[in-house]
């Protein structure tokens, strides 16, 4: 193999390593330490083997103390050009983390994971794009493209099919381009149809355009996709007003909310641990309409010989009596609803639609808990059904479903994660078709338990200490990762790891938001939106 | 290829030649070979004396009444055949059947043996390997080994259009066979500067 055929910059050799902290490489004299960067891939050339790995570190070294005490007169050229690389050099701590033996049956099998290191003084290259292709694999119907490698060409692309297996998770701290990111993992589900969408929109961002931070109108995915996407709203209003052509309003009637729901809001509605209990006892009494029952009592005799019955203590009523009176105060709460929206949802899903449910301008966590929690519920356990019915009469398996939901550390904390819905499709996974696509701002606010569950991890910048840490939790090259993950621009730059990607790797997000993003993402087929994009496009130059 | 002397004393790590004409010995560092089929011995010259041919007679001044240094030599023509030139060349390498070694060669030079100056193609070929650096390193010679190969080096770098490259790969070769002692580093270093 000549240098043209690896393509790649030769970088330096081997020197010394563990399998367990990575690989030191000492940088040729010809490549320039300023030159390298964190995050970067390089192949290494073992004797039987390629080695595929990841800069993690840079440092200088000498090769006589004494030059560190008495530095030699650099401003000299002549000096300067013979230590460098010989008594003064760069070293590079790499991570390897595949391998490509040469083979006819590992070419088949592709890259697989190190299992050890290359030889001394193995040749160290930039990779090429053509490596990087090998092991990212490139864009076709199941793979999705998401981005570039730092100083690349290439396209990272990610297997969407094994990504919808498992539960994913979006992190990264506020305005690093988490929203963006989901914008586009969305699309690539929906552009290769790997799995159909519900999405809980807090921030109403997805379905129809919303405003970049520089001020940018950013189309949503209703708009790219009218036929694929159905937006669902909580607010009819506040969406009519934005203009947003909504497929279904949603409300809730009382007769729908279980005592399961009202665990969750123990935190939100400051419910104490009796109160809990009473709703229990209540909906035991009651029955389904609990909630109207509850809220129909009056302050009267008969009441307190009730409350008496049941054994619940006159504050402990108070307090409840309160947290209902907050969820009565969500419009989109009314006593008795003709139409289930649990159904209309269902039936969206079923027809291969992906439904986005706007809050509108119900953005406060109380109704975003419920709500979702509410409808994922179900919507789960009529998964459930049809998987357990698919199975026994052996028929088609139901649609693979994605839930996206946000401010995630509020359903997933250690204390809610094993009672919530959430928590049990993180942990129970794909065994019904379902998994969530997690986004938040503090990782470290989740479970443990549930984030050891999460397949793959795309990561925005984070500069919190326990969030880092427990992103990284579990991951192998953990210390390293973390130098890389701190350093990330604030962005368009993720590390994306886990199950969906063969190894991690640090991307400039593909761009989104702009006229010509748009059409890329647009099959082939939809010639009017392509006409819509390039309308915009002149719309930019008047 | 320039003819410069003969062999008058050899030893399996070096020669003494003697010039043929006084004060005409090669310039230190140089690239000289001696033939002693099938082998051609190369030598980098390190030292170069001018004594009277008889060692107990030493010259005495005689300039006294001259006006010139050449007038001396002139008013004194045997002057030229009591003294000699000779030079000391240390071997640092071979060549037979067309191939260059760069390490000592398994007989010394032979006695008369004609010394020649390399010409400029030859020590191109030469330095091709810097592998007799190292014998230069190690020789205990009465010359300090920092002047002799900073020498060699100007003295080698003059046969290419662009010095340069050479010196700097030169320079980096002995980096690397310094790399323990910085100081003979740097004053080499700072004797082979072309600027």
């Amino acid at each position: 193999m000549t240098q043209e055929d690896i393509g790649g910059q030769r970088l330096g050799i081997v020197v010394s390593g563990s399998l367990n902290k990575g690989i030191e490489v000492k940088l040729h004299s010809s490549a320039s330490v300023e030159d390298m960067a964190v995050g970067r891939y390089v192949t290494i050339e073992g004797n039987k083997r390629r080695f595929f790995g990841m800069i993690t570190d840079i440092s200088l070294g000498v090769i006589d103390q004494k030059l560190t005490l008495t530095p030699p007169d650099v401003s000299d050229p002549f000096m300067a050009e013979v230590l460098a690389g010989t008594s003064t050099y760069g070293t590079l701590h790499v991570l390897p983390t595949l391998t490509i033996s040469g083979d006819a049956t590992s070419l088949l099998e592709g890259p697989q994971p190190v299992k050890t290191v290359p030889s001394h003084f193995s040749a160290v290259n930039l990779a090429s794009q053509r490596d990087v292709e090998l092991v990212f694999g490139s864009e076709d119907e199941k793979k999705f493209y998401i981005g570039t490698p730092l100083d690349m060409e290439t396209k990272i692309c990610l297997d969407l099919p094994e990504l919808v297996k498992r539960s994913n998770g979006i992190f990264g701290k506020s305005g690093t381009g988490k929203t963006f990111l989901t914008r586009l993992l969305l699309i690539g589900m929906l552009q290769k149809g790997t799995a159909v969408n519900l999405v809980f929109d807090m921030h109403s961002e997805y379905g129809w355009e919303s405003r970049s931070e520089e001020g940018r109108k950013v189309k949503a995915l209703k708009q790219l996709f009218p036929s694929k996407v159905a937006v669902f709203t909580l607010d009819e209003e506040g969406s009519r007003r934005r203009q947003v052509s909504t497929d279904f309003v949603v409300r809730i009637g009382y007769d729908e909310i279980e005592p399961e729901d009202m665990v969750l809001l123990r935190q939100t509605l400051n419910l104490t641990e009796p109160a809990v209990e009473a709703v229990y006892q209540l909906s035991r009494r009651f029955g389904k309409n609990w909630l109207q029952s509850s809220l129909d009592l009056k302050d009267s005799e008969e009441t307190r010989e009730l409350l008496k019955e049941m054994s619940i203590h006159e504050s402990t009523y108070q307090n409840l009596q309160r947290g209902l009176a907050t969820i009565r105060r969500l419009p989109f709460f009314i006593p008795h609803t003709l139409d289930n929206p649990v159904k209309r949802i269902l039936e969206y899903l079923d027809q291969g639609i992906n439904v986005v449910l706007e809050f509108g301008r119900y953005t406060d966590i109380t109704a975003y808990i419920l709500v979702a929690n509410l409808l994922t519920r179900r919507i789960h356990a009529q998964y459930r059904e049809r998987m357990e019915k698919a199975i026994g009469e052996d028929i088609a398996l139901p649609h693979p479903l994605v839930i996206t939901i946000e401010e995630a550390h509020r359903f997933l904390n250690p204390e809610l994660a094993s009672q919530t819905i959430f928590g049990i499709i993180a942990r129970e996974m794909r065994k019904y078709n379902v998994t969530l696509l997690v986004i938040d701002q503090r990782p470290s606010g989740i479970d443990s338990e549930v984030m050891s569950q999460i397949g793959t991890k795309i990561t925005c910048l984070l500069d919190n200490e326990r969030d880092i840490d427990s992103v990284l939790a579990g991951v192998s090259g953990k210390s390293e990762l973390k130098s890389v993950l701190s350093r990330l621009e604030s962005r368009q730059q993720a590390l994306i790891f886990g199950h969906a990607v063969p190894m991690p790797v640090v991307v400039r997000t593909r761009e989104y938001g702009s006229p010509e993003s748009y059409k890329d993402f647009i099959p082939g087929g939809e010639a009017e939106i392509r006409k819509q994009a390039e309308k915009d496009i002149e719309e930019l130059w008047e | 290829m320039e003819r410069v002397g003969e062999v008058i004393e050899a030893s399996t790590t070096g020669f003494v030649a003697q010039c043929y004409e006084l004060y005409q010995s090669p310039p230190l560092g140089s690239l000289v070979k001696t033939r002693d089929l099938p082998l051609e011995l190369y030598g980098i010259v390190y030292n170069a004396t001018t004594t009277s041919l008889e060692p107990g007679r030493r010259p005495i001044a005689r300039g006294k009444d001259e006006a010139s240094e050449e007038e001396i030599y002139k008013s004194s023509p045997q002057l030229l055949q009591l003294l000699r030139s000779e030079f000391s060349a240390l071997v640092v390498g071979y060549r037979e059947n067309d191939k260059l070694y760069h390490y000592l060669p398994p007989k010394p030079a032979r006695i008369h043996g004609f010394v020649h100056l390399c010409p400029p193609g030859e020590v191109k070929e030469f330095s091709q390997s810097f592998d007799f650096l190292n014998i230069l390193i190690n020789t205990h010679l009465p010359v300090p080994a920092d002047e002799l190969i900073a020498a060699c080096l100007r003295q080698m770098s003059q046969v290419y259009e662009d010095p340069h490259p050479f010196l700097v790969v030169a320079g980096k070769e002995l980096a690397i066979l310094l790399s323990g002692e910085f100081n003979q580093l740097k004053a080499i270093l700072g004797r082979i500067r072309t600027s």
